[in-house]
């Protein structure tokens, strides 16, 4: 991989921007920077591409990009998963324009070369214009390393990397916490809200498991939902509302603390008055046990999971986010559902989704708006640092080793920018 | 085809009822009187901004907005309260909206299409939306009042940038 680094940004510098509990103001606003975590960060580490339920079938595809670089994603006939860059050999024009769909394989309009689904190149018209020692083997599109954990497929530039297994560690106990929200179907995404901000992508990168900001910021929609439900979500005064560092910049946030696995139910949850017309509906063909069990995972899991550095599994929805530019980042909230689930539950879910997300949701728009704000904000004395350092004073390791705070605390922001400094350093 | 429907639209006084309503409904929204606007709905009323351009199954899918009159008044609410800083800090808007045709036409309504032009300025930028517009006009003892309204952007599957105001 080439780089294209100003070599004025040595490492030693950017070990000095981020320390254990402040980060300069630089980190969101220096286009250099913002380069230097093309090369050293997305194409080096594994990115969060598609779930499986967006190519369920032989030939599905769709469209995705890491850093920079367009990719397809796509499910061949022996069931494995390929990412290929969308770039054709010859010439370099993209091979597919189409966001989503089913092919056989892919074809480049320029001048019709034709590749496999898993990126061979089949064919070359009029192939007597090149030397005889062309050989098609040498010429398919760039494939990446490709691996998937319970439906969640990562994808890396780097052919070396660790497997993802390593990569996600601790991270895949909670990764299977939040699939039960499927409540015994497996999880299917039902479409996504896009928008961008004018600000850097490790604002939201900070957010996903920033509780602090929650009842500020969405006070509005706290206001809009029934009591049940800003009740479930009062986590400012719970003890037992906490959030870990799980290594290699991931992190969990615990707002629910008893929906963190939704398979426990000691009974004494009263289900929302606002699920009755879906619960009286359910009924009619399910036993109680799996109507409660069904309901109570109508908000998701209760808990946000950041998975470093470009996915989060938040609740009811994926996060993903994509570096557009240094001042700017393209965010997707993907709707989940139950694959196979009862269709009145996931249209309850979709509704919900509306309610909180996307542009003209009552809390995206809001959480855009700060983060515009930490933006402005921060060209003003780039030099004065970010404070992370909340939740210091009662950090403490719990029974698995992890540091654990508060969910208000920014412990899941300090493992962020660790690890962000292990790879800017090359020290990892 | 279209000179000609929009000569006969434009002869019938319901049609310019309709395009009168549609033209009062584009100022109270563009200057924020939420409440007003809420008065010109049917108890009825649905309010849809779909991310698919050609879904009509608005409840089977995922939509920026899907709102009954209990949604939409919460909406207005949000809008309104002071509590949410988007709304608080949303763009001044002027929207233009244009290119009339009936759609359809029973003895209570009139379903209208439009295009409509957004400009939206905030802070140093200034940016436009472009939506084709659904408007079904129920005339009721009150007056003619919005029984229906769906907005497709053109570019409702992309990145739609988040707003403090309603289209």
């Amino acid at each position: 991989m080439t780089t294209s680094l100003d070599p004025t940004l040595s490492e030693t510098n950017f070990a000095d921007l981020a320390t254990d509990d402040r980060v300069d103001g630089s980190l969101y606003t220096d286009p250099d920077m913002f380069e230097a975590e093309l090369e050293r960060i997305f194409y080096r580490t594994w990115v969060w591409v598609a779930h499986e339920s967006e190519i369920p079938e032989a030939g599905s595809f769709k469209m995705a990009t890491i850093g920079r670089q367009p990719v397809i994603v796509n499910r061949d006939r022996k069931g494995n998963f390929n990412v290929l860059l969308n770039r054709c050999r010859h010439r370099g024009a993209s091979v597919c324009e189409v966001p989503k769909g089913k092919a056989n394989g892919f074809t480049c309009p320029y001048h019709s070369w034709s590749y496999a689904l898993d990126g061979r190149l089949r064919g070359i018209p009029y192939p007597d214009g090149y030397d005889e020692d062309l050989d098609k083997k040498d010429l398919p599109l760039q494939s990446l390393r490709v691996e998937s954990y319970a439906g969640m497929i990562f994808a890396s530039f780097n052919p070396d990397i660790e497997p993802l297994d390593e990569f996600l560690g601790d991270a895949k106990v909670w990764i299977d916490l939040f699939m039960k929200q499927g409540a015994g179907y497996p999880i299917k995404t039902q479409g996504e809200h896009c928008f961008r901000f004018r600000g850097n992508w490790k604002i939201q990168l900070e957010n996903t498991t920033d509780g602090y900001h929650f009842p500020i910021v969405h006070r509005s929609w706290m206001s809009s939902v029934d009591a049940e439900t800003a009740d479930m979500l009062s986590f400012m005064t719970d003890d037992n509302a906490v959030t870990h560092a799980l290594g290699n910049g991931h992190s969990v946030a615990i707002m629910v603390p008893e929906h963190v696995d939704l398979d426990h139910d000691d009974g004494t949850e009263k289900i929302q008055a606002r699920f009755d017309h879906i619960v009286e509906e359910l009924s009619k063909t399910m036993p109680a046990d799996q109507v409660r069990r069904i309901v109570r995972s109508m908000h998701g899991a209760g808990f946000n999971l950041n998975i470093f550095p470009n996915v989060a599994m938040s609740m009811s929805f994926f996060r993903v986010l994509r570096p557009i530019a240094v001042d700017e980042t393209e965010i997707r909230h993907i709707a989940l559902g139950m694959d196979g689930g009862p269709e009145i539950v996931n249209r309850e879910r979709l509704r919900i989704h509306e309610h909180f997300q996307g542009p003209f949701g009552f809390g995206s728009p809001d959480d855009s708006e700060a983060w515009d704000r930490v933006q402005r904000g921060s060209r003003g004395a780039p030099g004065m640092p970010i404070m992370v350092n909340r939740g210091l004073n009662r950090e403490a390791l719990d029974s698995d080793g992890h540091r654990t705070s508060h969910v208000t605390d920014e412990t899941g922001m300090r493992e962020a920018y660790a690890m962000w400094k292990r790879m800017m350093t090359d020290e990892h | 085809m279209s000179t000609d429907l929009l000569t006969i639209a434009l002869s019938d006084t319901r049609v310019l009822q309709a395009i009168e309503l549609v033209w009062h409904e584009a100022a109270l929204l563009d200057a924020k009187d939420y409440q007003t606007w809420d008065a010109l709905w049917t108890d009825e009323g649905r309010y849809v901004i779909p991310i698919d351009p050609d879904t009509d199954d608005f409840d089977g899918s995922l939509n920026m907005v899907n709102d009954d009159t209990r949604m939409r008044r919460m909406r207005i609410e949000r809008l309104t309260s002071g509590y949410s800083m988007s709304a608080l800090a949303a763009a001044r808007t002027v929207r233009t909206v244009s290119r009339f045709t009936v759609e359809d036409r029973t003895e209570d309504s009139i379903t209208l299409k439009s295009a409509q032009i957004l400009v939206g300025f905030k802070r140093d930028d200034q940016q436009t939306l472009a939506a084709d517009v659904t408007h079904r006009i129920r005339d009721t003892e009150a007056g003619p009042r919005l029984d229906l309204k769906v907005i497709r952007l053109v570019n409702s599957q992309a990145a739609v940038n988040a707003s403090g105001y309603l289209l």
